[in-house]
């Protein structure tokens, strides 16, 4: 199958789900950050949860090699910095790259200006690259994953994450049950 | 016109998220993603209007290899995403042209913090490779160190400036 027409398809599933639970809506999104409704949380995690374990499985049972799938590499200092100032953009616009494309798509302007000022952001530090390119290149560990920082069997840390986000959703709960 | 449906359980929601996610590992050899895509349009554009410039820019340059910026996975994959996020609302009753906000604003501001917010999260993402399905999600479930030093600092950096603009939300 062409890959672009892959590409559309997963789009498609991408948008829907994230419109389903609430994500194209920029208040929502917000109350993560005030502790008044944790549905990022819920959803990002309950995802990073199943496709972790799906991964995992396949590549277990000889379905998926996990050496044919693209993993994000590591750079630690500008992940750390970009991370910190990604943020900082998310509780400001109150919406993602991702969710601002749904916000547009169902019809809000808000969204609609966040994927305006995304796109100015993103010309802008490619226009004036060159004195960040140091930092930019700067720790780079490659495809470095956390069993291997950890030292740890595949397994384990798999088992680990799933117990951590069982017990951070116990606390979800009760949060928004208090807020 | 009837009300809107209600919102998916956010458990049952993120299961399929990750589904969806699972499909892309298996049948594209990669995650999702949505910043990749502004990058790879701004990069056409500054292609389009300067052609020297974007070949001698080396973070644009990588986006102009191969079939070109407009022949990008990640570009296909958000014109799904628009589509697909379009379709939901329509069948559940929630388009509606507004500008969402707090009730301690007003449309004008909330525009301007959409633009401001959306600018600084385009500066995080290119300095951090990805955004929060591209890094946080793709490379989180694949255990990509990276991906969660990523996820931490931007949950981080969110609860950190929170305060400053509760007006706007609260």
């Amino acid at each position: 199958m062409n890959p672009f027409a892959i590409a559309v398809v997963i789009g498609i599933a991408f948008g829907w789900t994230l419109e389903r639970a609430g994500l194209g809506s920029a208040p929502k999104l917000a109350g993560q950050f005030y502790l008044t409704d944790l549905t990022v949380f819920k959803v990002m995690f309950s995802a990073i949860v199943t496709a972790m374990l799906g991964a995992f499985w396949l590549s277990r049972l000889g379905i998926l090699d996990l050496s044919q799938v693209y993993i994000p590499e590591t750079f630690l200092g500008p992940q750390l910095a970009g991370g910190l100032l990604f943020g900082v953009g998310f509780v400001v616009a109150g919406l993602c790259p991702g969710t601002s494309c749904v916000a547009a798509a169902t019809g809000r302007g808000d969204g609609v200006m966040v994927m305006l000022g995304m796109f100015s952001g993103v010309l802008v530090t490619g226009l004036a690259f060159a004195p960040l390119r140091n930092f930019y290149e700067s720790t780079a560990r490659g495809s470095l994953t956390l069993t291997q920082l950890l030292r740890v069997p595949y397994g384990v840390v798999v088992c680990g994450i799933v117990a951590m986000a069982l017990i951070a959703f116990q606390f979800a709960e009760r949060l928004e049950k208090r807020a | 016109m009837s009300a809107p449906r209600r919102y998916a359980d956010p458990y049952g929601a993120g299961v399929c998220l990750g589904l969806v996610l699972l499909a892309a590992y298996v049948f594209a050899g990669r995650g999702l993603g949505a910043s990749g895509a502004f990058a790879t349009s701004a990069a056409g554009v500054v292609a389009a209007a300067s052609p020297s410039r974007a070949a001698a820019n080396p973070y644009f340059a990588r986006y102009l290899a191969g079939e070109g910026p407009w022949r990008e996975w990640l570009l296909f994959e958000i014109a799904g995403v628009i589509a697909g996020g379009f379709l939901s609302a329509l069948f559940a009753r929630r388009l509606r042209a507004a500008v969402e906000r707090g009730p301690g604003i007003t449309s004008t501001s909330r525009l301007a913090y959409a633009f401001g917010g959306g600018a600084v999260m385009g500066v995080g993402a290119v300095l951090a490779r990805g955004c929060t399905s591209g890094l946080a999600l793709t490379g989180g479930a694949l255990l990509s160190a990276g991906a969660w030093v990523f996820m931490i600092a931007a949950f981080a950096g969110a609860y950190a400036f929170a305060p400053f603009v509760k007006r706007a939300w609260r």
